[in-house]
């Protein structure tokens, strides 16, 4: 071939498939985008809300707005690290689900979901204040709430009843000689004290709250070395030694859960993931005499101390990344989520693992069914933010996402510093944040 | 238009074109050079430009979704001030240090071993591979279930053979959670210091062997005096290879431990992931990352010059 005749067919090639109007405009071609919106949640602990997700939203709603939505789910710990690359490289999911006080860090990058939270608020009894502290940045909201998982002890009544506990512990104190008993039992409490999401922050600072300690005051000065903060350090390291299991220090979120459907431990701060499981395999899970193990479960809060008890509950979140192509798609898929009757199918399978972000479902019949999960129902009319008595914004996120109140605890727990060294390191670490 | 009339058809200026062409490449630091385009094109885009943009941000404020402000050297001083980054220089020099140290001797017996003629040879060198092949997390995980603090396989066999009375702390205490890495690293790492060094075996005349033995010396001098120096260089590549690796090294100890308890294992990598990318200090993140540039660097440079002392001499 001439290369006369190569050009003139390549030439003739190129008009064709219009690379050369491409070439001209000096932009990319524009193609009918489908309105896709791309999800990032966490595994969740009770699989068949996931379930729902996948087999009842993606059909429903794309049947009702037209959007294709992709759930991804991953481990929740890994959340972070998939929002951050997002965030940089501005591309990835167009929401991602948000623990704690994470919409504080990610403010910037989240967009305005501020007329969904008041039309959610208003027509559901408004949304709790727990939530909507870890949402909102100067009044704006930065992502929806969508769930709370609060934190309950799950306990074993049978063995509690044993060693003549017949009302679970009301005050640390009470907790700790239960506690001292049933591990000489061999029947341990369950905690963890390692870096992981859910139950140890969900631990340690209510623990230090109701000891008085705080990490801030009001306008952000860092008061954690105090001797109210010495106190609880001092009392969770004899309670440590006492009454828990010691390999507690390298948990994650799941490892109560087995280790209590194993029957290893009497005791455990946790979500309602236990009592489902329980629940939903009362063929597997049964207690040495054979029975049912759902049947020896109760749920009760978490004791008080000398300045009686503020509870922390885990918030999830959704968030509208600022860099997504279908912003609108999005929030119209949060919105359409949000209403009771979609709503309701993804909640009632939590069976009260997760609640509702507004006070309408306090009056969800679901909660007739079952009374072990009453303490639930209402638990998140009470709550603290981590970065009381501060504002829970980035730097209570970053005091949070270095577990340094977590670390202050385990760090003493196991011997490796002191009480006095512990709160004096915590402290130390905090005021780095806090400059 | 027939072939000859079609190579002679071509235009004086044509003609000229191909001969410079031809003439350019004939150079060879041009072709060289049109050779190593496409890979010195690879190293910039993801090895230099990451690098540049590492020591950038370093220097900023930079958060995720901030871009910060130039604030100098304030984030390494920051770092070198904190703690927890202090143990975790401390922990990764331990971990790389012992982490080498058995790698090396138990991969140069196995090599030893293995160079050896014995029946199904070639089945149990290939079978030896199988630590390194197998995917790090994965890996990760397996080891993790078996230190599990509460359903530990091997606490269950020591329990129930009646070696313990209680449950071994294999990741609950700081101590025994370092060791418990350095020995998953250790059995991760371990085959490629033995095939790398039987590669090197293989390459020594067994006439040295016979020569010596001849002489009259034992399996001990033979060893020290004709494989070991013959082996050195391969030897000091395999080293350098696995220092970097185990002190830049993430995913075991982010699976294993991730970082706990309480920091205790903490690696320069996992604690700059812990602030760089879940805290979303991306500054701080990366002068934290960038410590370790420094004393690769001097390890490489210190081990390179050896190398070439030895292939001087």
């Amino acid at each position: 071939m001439k290369r006369r005749t190569f050009l003139k067919t390549v030439g003739a090639g190129v008009a064709a498939t219009g690379i050369e109007g491409i070439l001209s405009a000096q932009r990319a071609p524009v193609f009918a985008q489908a309105n896709t919106v791309h999800i990032l949640r966490w595994n969740d602990f009770v699989p068949a809300a996931d379930k729902v997700l996948r087999e009842v939203y993606v059909p429903e709603v794309q049947k009702a707005l037209g959007i294709k939505l992709n759930v991804e789910t991953v481990n929740a710990n890994d959340i972070p690290a998939r929002a951050t690359a997002g965030i940089q490289s501005g591309s990835g999911p167009d929401i991602i689900m948000l623990l704690n006080n994470y919409p504080q860090l990610y403010a910037s990058s989240g967009v305005d979901v501020s007329d969904i939270a008041a039309e959610v608020g208003k027509a559901q009894g408004g949304i709790y204040g727990l939530p909507e502290a870890m949402c909102t940045v100067n009044k704006k909201w930065v992502a929806m709430p969508w769930a709370t998982v609060p934190a309950m002890i799950a306990y074993r009544k049978s063995w509690f009843d044993e060693i003549g506990v017949k009302e679970f512990p009301k005050t640390w104190a009470a907790y700790h000689e239960a506690g001292k008993k049933l591990k000489a039992m061999k029947r341990p409490i369950g905690q963890t004290l390692g870096h992981t999401f859910g139950d140890a922050p969900s631990f340690a600072y209510p623990l230090m709250w109701s000891f008085g300690g705080q990490e801030v005051d009001a306008k952000g000065k860092v008061v954690l070395d105090s001797k109210e903060t010495l106190e609880s350090v001092r009392f969770m390291t004899q309670f440590w030694k006492d009454a828990h299991d010691e390999g507690g220090l390298a948990w994650d979120d799941s490892n109560n859960n087995r280790a209590f459907l194993s029957g290893d431990i009497c005791a455990t701060l946790n979500g309602a993931s236990i009592y489902v499981a329980a629940l939903n395999g009362a063929d597997k899970f049964k207690t040495e005499k054979g029975a049912p193990l759902h049947t020896d479960i109760l749920h009760a809060p978490l004791p008080a101390g000398p300045k009686g008890q503020n509870p922390y509950h885990t918030a999830f979140t959704h968030m509208v990344m600022k860099y997504s192509k279908n912003t609108k798609g999005a929030k119209e898929f949060l919105r359409w989520a949000h209403t009771p009757a979609n709503y309701e199918k993804w909640v009632v399978v939590q069976k009260g693992f997760a609640i509702g972000p507004t006070r309408q479902w306090e009056n969800h019949p679901m909660w007739n069914v079952d009374p072990v999960m009453l303490p639930f129902k209402t638990a998140s009319q009470q709550g603290r933010p981590m970065g009381f008595a501060g504002t829970p914004g980035a730097k209570a996120a970053e005091a949070w996402n270095k577990y340094i109140i977590v670390d202050m605890y385990a760090q003493a727990a196991n011997g490796k510093m002191k009480p006095e060294e512990s709160v004096k390191w915590a402290a130390g670490e905090l005021s780095k944040i806090y400059t | 238009m027939g072939a000859g009339s079609a190579a002679g058809g071509a235009l004086p200026g044509e003609r000229v074109q191909v001969s410079r062409l031809v003439r350019m490449l004939e150079s060879e630091k041009l072709l060289a050079a049109v050779l190593l385009a496409p890979g010195v094109l690879i190293l910039v885009v993801f090895i230099a430009y990451p690098f540049v943009m590492a020591i950038w941000f370093s220097l900023t404020s930079i958060r995720v979704g901030n871009p910060g402000e130039f604030v100098g050297l304030a984030n390494f001083i920051k770092a070198w001030n904190d703690t927890i980054f202090q143990n975790a220089f401390r922990n990764t020099v331990f971990y790389t240090f012992w982490a080498t140290i058995f790698k090396f001797a138990l991969g140069m017996w196995l090599a030893l071993l293995l160079n050896r003629n014995f029946r199904f040879k070639r089945l149990v060198r290939a079978s030896m591979l199988l630590p390194f092949i197998i995917p790090t997390v994965l890996s990760a995980f397996a080891w993790r279930w078996m230190f599990d603090p509460t359903f530990s396989v091997m606490n269950w066999v020591l329990f129930h053979s009646g070696v313990i009375t209680d449950r071994l702390p294999f990741l609950s205490d700081g101590d025994w959670a370092m060791w418990c890495a350095v020995l998953v690293n250790t059995w991760r790492g371990m085959p490629f210091f033995a095939i790398t060094l039987l590669a090197g075996l293989q390459t020594i005349s067994p006439d040295l062997h016979e020569a010596a033995a001849l002489d009259g010396a034992n399996g001990w001098y033979r060893f020290w005096h004709v494989t070991w120096p013959l082996l050195m260089p391969v030897t000091l590549v395999v080293v350098v290879f696995s220092v970097i690796q185990t002190f830049s090294d993430f995913q075991l100890i982010y699976v294993l431990t991730g970082g706990g308890p309480a920091n205790s294992t903490h690696l320069i990598a996992t604690y700059a992931y812990q602030v760089g990318v879940a805290s979303g200090l991306l500054g701080e993140g990366a002068a934290l990352s960038l410590f370790m540039f420094p004393v690769l660097f001097a390890v490489v440079w210190i081990q390179l010059r050896f190398m070439k002392r030895m292939e001087g001499a």
